[in-house]
């Protein structure tokens, strides 16, 4: 269970983080470019730090937390196999889901 | 504000973010659903939105918390995966900067990956645009899609808490990330700097204090970034 402080601690938080984040350039920084080095770090924060995430869910997905459930890697492959197909946000989601739900009706 | 060109380029804004919708509404769901069933009531859920805008840092913050990750590293990592707002905010500066400050603080509270993929892509196809009139179609861009962002993270909360207990909502978040994170992949340093970063997050388990995903997205990020140059090298070298 989340501690109804921390939370709070965190929306606040994470909301002026992100303001200023967004408020940076445009509100202070003004018209002076970022560095070359600087830009190119931060194309691939998204792209690293989600799949970062993601990988331990997946891999620890079964009952005890100590590999992959099959199940929930195959929908896991699946869904990113589609996005990648389709860069349909959307239908990556429903293979996603379907295949898992289909999975679990199947096999549990 | 007030004049025809200024009411047209919002307009023509919302109706170029109208699709958009359709993007941030299986988001805004999941959110609601998975907040809800991770304890948070439907205030909590709708500050949360609210006052952050952000699926991918509201999902991580939400995982980690559920994870009893300690707050600075919840707080590290959400900004982190929100850092490309900066970008944002970089880039849209030159066509924005000139605007009123209250409107650029506006601006700044409603740039998502949308209104910023709009924007410029407007912006520079048409260099004629006034700032008042580049300000109205920015704020069109984000109406519909911040709107439906709201809407849906509402119905997400209140259908949370009534989904039967055989849905396997544990692996929503995971799906939610997976086909987010497809169609960033746009070039081969982005496949590299996820592929990096998901080998050394597995090697990294175990290291305490969810510290091994700031590991993992250091490592990635450099990956990326690394491969970049080193492609561009390689083009010069070949030209």
């Amino acid at each position: 269970m989340i501690d109804t402080g921390t939370l709070w601690f965190i929306i606040f938080t994470l909301g002026i983080g992100s303001f200023l984040l967004r408020f940076s350039f445009l509100g202070l920084v003004g018209d002076q470019p970022l560095p070359e080095w600087a830009r190119r770090y931060l194309r691939y924060t998204a792209v690293a730090i989600i799949p970062a995430l993601v990988a331990p869910i997946v891999a620890l997905s079964n009952e005890t937390g100590s590999g992959p459930e099959p199940i929930r890697l195959f929908a896991a492959i699946v869904t990113l196999g589609v996005g990648i197909a389709t860069r349909n946000v959307i239908v990556a989601i429903l293979a996603g889901a379907c295949m898992l739900g289909f999975g679990l009706f199947l096999f549990s | 504000m007030t004049s025809t060109t200024t009411k047209s380029a919002y307009w023509i804004g919302v109706r170029d973010g109208a699709p958009f919708i359709l993007v941030a509404a299986p988001f805004a769901v999941l959110f609601g659903v998975i907040a809800t069933e991770a304890g948070l009531n439907l205030f909590e859920v709708m500050s949360f939105s609210f006052v952050v805008i952000a699926g991918a840092a509201q999902f991580t913050a939400l995982e980690l918390m559920l994870k009893d990750a300690p707050t600075i590293i919840v707080l590290i990592s959400a900004l982190a995966v929100n850092l490309r707002v900066a970008m944002y905010s970089a880039a849209l500066t030159p066509y924005l900067g000139k605007a009123p400050l209250w409107q650029r603080a506006l601006m700044s509270y409603m740039l998502v990956d949308q209104s910023y993929a709009l924007g410029q892509a407007k912006f520079e196809n048409s260099p004629d645009m006034t700032v008042p009139e580049r300000t109205a179609y920015f704020f069109g861009t984000c109406t519909l899609v911040i709107s439906a962002w709201f809407i849906f993270c509402f119905l997400g909360a209140a259908l949370g808490t009534q989904l039967p207990a055989s849905i396997p909502i544990d692996f929503a978040l995971p799906i939610a990330f997976l086909s987010m994170i497809a169609p960033m992949i746009r070039s081969l340093p982005h496949l590299v700097a996820a592929i990096v970063a998901i080998i050394v997050s597995l090697l990294c388990i175990t290291v305490p204090y969810s510290l091994g995903l700031i590991i993992a997205g250091i490592a990635g990020m450099a990956a990326g970034s690394h491969t970049e140059v080193w492609m561009t090298k390689k083009q010069g070298v070949t030209q």
